[in-house]
């Protein structure tokens, strides 16, 4: 071994395209799952959150603007980008959740298989979800499936990586913006998925990760006026259903926790692309 | 202007026998109820139509007993194409039946009987329809190769359109093999029960529709039932947050179908003729108790006098009054309770310096009447441009670009439906794209048909009704 000392990182935020650490200035300590010490994180604050709403919003008019085929071939770039990193996410995988580092490997794998499965979603949703009605009169009619909006994700506990990743690819497949609370306890490999996507030509404000307590920063998601949606996947149960009524006030679309975290790497279909699009039908009379 | 004087025409109610009395309808029975009986009233004149049981915390109880025994033992298992054919013959005897459920509607609800008739009731029967051949086809709904039923439904509907809600909520439901619990509004429950004696004459078994009229804690005692497998509300935003806060913590799944505030867009290049006929049908169908409503106008500023010229022309052409007459363009307001809400949102509209518009004209002495109403000089801070009004009152804007257009129309909490007017094919489809709504009527307003789904974005609700994307409401795959 060389006795060079190594240069450690500053795990921050991302958060409408930049890195900035939490605005109060805030850290909490981050241990592998032995208790040592790996980093300090930034603790996302309540105004955290409302910057990052307010950053998913400003970057919801490009992203859901843009082609399908554009999203397709971001979120393709995403798992480019990720494979050459996938050496230093094994490790974070493997530290913070205390699984052996081939099993990280297979985690980290699965995760990139996944942003390439949902890349390939973007440009087929209209024809799978949408339909032409055969209206009884003289109008044509069509229904597409178009993103809710801003989506505020609570990001698994358990799995790092690999769940963060299939919570957030099927939100931005679709088209939404998304604010993301990481896992708590482990929420390194989510940073680094940061910088990921900060290299990928994911535009800024699209993905906001907030490192911290979803227990602490969910509700006030939950009551946002600005979000449109929430993904209760990291929630525990009684804070789960706090956050799905306190979401009721603005008639926020819930997507529920199963009572056990799942197993991520069964296939997901579309059961989490689904409660994250609208469907507008647009009808147009026909006539000479 | 000469002014055509019609000689009434009006529809006889002889064809419909309002009984002096109605029960619940449980498990395939008229049954007593244990809450208090509520009179339905004729909102055109007031009289007592006839007097209605309301289900308590045990009737709704014994409904959803009714409805899991039916799901479990007959429903449930039954062939798919045998579900089918029950709602192929309940579509049927719509048709037969059309006219005296068009002629109760009127009576019980105040709208026109042209649109009862020509509306309400084929549409009914067309969900009705459409639906039976879904039941036998499911696989091909796009949720997976086996798609299961829920189990029981609880479904409270609304007053504006009783019998076509009822068919909205009831035939997927039941296409897609689960039973139902349904809650009629308390001011609009008689097709309901006409409704109920049609699934007899169908055979339909006992417990797959079950009828629980009454008011809102009838509603609360069906949505908040631990047996209810799923809730499906149309309704106000106010009751359908509350319900989505009683069903938190469930595994009930919710869909929703709330109000809204629907910008109808008039561009400048729009033929004004065609346009002004979609703002009158956009506001003023059904008096303007319609969710999708198109009541707010938002005309391109360059034609915003020519236009509202056009449009107070043709609205004083609008005949108000006698419902059942089959003239009648507009007719009463449904309760004194909804006549207040519009008669206080409308004073507001003037105090806070909207300049109001009325046609001429009398309205009738008795009965619960509000005549078309439009506000110009409305700005978008006003309550008459943000509150849903549900009633025949239309608050105009301009608009000088598309942006400041497509800016304006989203600009609200609402996303429900739009409308817009234009001969350019690519604005239609540019705006269209960026109108933050369910339903977009382009040169048209206020079409539906069970073939398109129909819904909410943002907090006019989730969820869709009609079509094959309105069928996962209903079902559970594994897609």
């Amino acid at each position: 071994m060389s006795d060079r000392l190594t240069v450690r990182k500053t795990y921050k935020l991302y958060l409408g395209g930049a890195f900035p650490r939490s605005e109060s200035g805030r850290t909490y300590e981050v241990t592998d799952a032995k208790g040592h010490f790996l980093a300090n994180a930034a603790r996302a604050s309540r105004k955290d959150a409302r910057d990052a709403v307010v950053a998913a919003r400003g970057a919801f008019g490009k992203w859901s603007g843009a082609t399908a085929y554009n999203r397709g071939q971001v979120l393709y770039r995403v798992a480019e980008v990720m494979e050459g990193r996938a050496a230093q996410f094994a490790e974070e995988v493997a530290a913070g959740e205390g699984i052996s580092s081939s099993r990280a490997r297979a985690e980290v794998d699965a995760a990139i298989d996944r942003w390439v499965w949902y890349a390939g979603w973007t440009d087929k949703l209209a024809a799978v979800l949408g339909s032409t009605n055969p209206v009884a009169g003289p109008y044509f009619g069509f229904s597409l499936p178009e993103p809710t909006g801003v989506v505020a994700v609570l990001a698994p506990q358990r799995s790092s990586l690999l769940g963060l990743v299939s919570v957030l690819g099927p939100v931005l497949a679709g088209g939404n913006t998304a604010v993301v609370v990481t896992s708590t306890a482990r929420p390194l490999p989510a940073v680094t998925l940061g910088e990921v996507l900060a290299t990928s030509d994911v535009p800024g404000g699209v993905v906001n990760l907030l490192t911290g307590d979803a227990a602490e920063i969910g509700p006030w998601l939950a009551e946002h006026a600005d979000v449109d949606a929430i993904d209760l996947a990291g929630a525990p149960a009684p804070l789960a259903m706090e956050l799905e009524r306190s979401a009721a006030g603005t008639v926020k679309r819930v997507l529920r926790a199963p009572a056990e975290e799942p197993d991520w790497t069964a296939d997901p279909g579309l059961s989490r692309l689904r409660p994250f699009l609208e469907t507008k039908s647009v009808w147009h009379p026909i006539g000479v | 202007m000469s002014i055509f004087e019609y000689a009434p025409a009006p529809e006889s109610r002889s064809i419909v026998d309002v009984r002096p009395n109605y029960g619940l309808f449980i498990d395939g029975e008229f049954t007593d109820g244990t809450g208090a009986p509520l009179k339905t009233v004729n909102p055109a004149t007031e009289e007592v139509l006839s007097e209605v049981a309301t289900g308590s915390d045990e009737d709704v109880d014994r409904a959803v007993r009714a409805a899991r025994r039916a799901f479990t033992r007959v429903w449930g298992p039954m062939r798919p194409a045998d579900r089918g054919k029950y709602l192929f013959r309940i579509a049927r005897l719509l048709q037969e039946r059309a006219r005296e459920f068009a002629v109760l509607e009127t009576l019980d609800n105040g709208k026109p009987i042209r649109e009862s008739r020509d509306v309400d009731v084929p549409l009914a029967a067309a969900h009705f329809f459409y639906h039976a051949g879904w039941a036998d086809k499911l696989e091909h709904a796009g949720l997976g190769p086996a798609p299961r039923p829920l189990g029981v439904a609880g479904q409270v509907i609304p007053w504006n359109f009783p019998l076509l809600m009822l068919a909205w909520k009831v035939a997927p439901a039941l296409a897609a093999g689960n039973t139902v619990v349904l809650k009629p509004a308390e001011t609009t429950p008689l097709t309901a029960l006409l409704f109920a004696e049609v699934c007899r004459q169908a055979d339909l078994p006992p417990g797959v529709v079950n009828i629980v009229p009454g008011a809102g804690e009838t509603g609360r005692a069906v949505i908040s039932h631990p047996d209810v497998d799923k809730v499906a509300f149309t309704g106000s935003t106010e009751v359908g947050r509350s319900i989505a806060r009683a069903v938190a913590g469930t595994s009930k799944r919710l869909t929703l179908e709330l109000g809204g505030k629907a910008a109808n867009i008039v561009f400048d290049d729009a033929p004004v003729d065609q346009a002004v006929e979609g703002i009158v049908r956009g506001i003023f169908f059904n008096q303007g108790h319609v969710c999708c409503a198109g009541s707010r106008l938002l005309v391109q500023e360059s034609v915003h006098d020519d236009v509202v010229a056009a449009l107070q022309r043709r609205i004083g052409t609008l005949r108000v009054g006698d419902p059942m007459d089959k003239n009648t363009d507009l007719g009463a307001i449904n309760s004194a309770e909804q006549l207040a809400r519009i008669r206080e949102l409308t004073a507001f509209g003037e105090t806070e310096g909207a300049t109001c518009w009325q046609p001429e004209g009398e309205l009738p002495g008795r009965g619960w009447w509000f005549k078309p109403t439009v506000f110009t000089d409305v700005s978008p801070a006003h309550r008459i441009a943000r509150d849903e009004v549900f009633g025949p009152v239309l608050s105009v804007m301009t608009f000088r670009t598309p942006d400041e257009a497509v800016a304006k129309a989203n600009n609200t909490t609402y996303g429900l439906s739009a409308g817009i007017w234009s001969e350019k094919g690519s604005r239609i489809l540019s705006v269209t794209s960026k109108l933050r709504a369910g339903v977009v009527w382009a040169n048209t307003f206020n079409e539906f048909d069970p073939t398109s789904p129909f819904g909410g974005y943002k907090q006019s609700g989730y969820g869709r009704e009609g079509g094959r994307q309105g069928l996962a409401a209903y079902l559970q795959g594994d897609n």
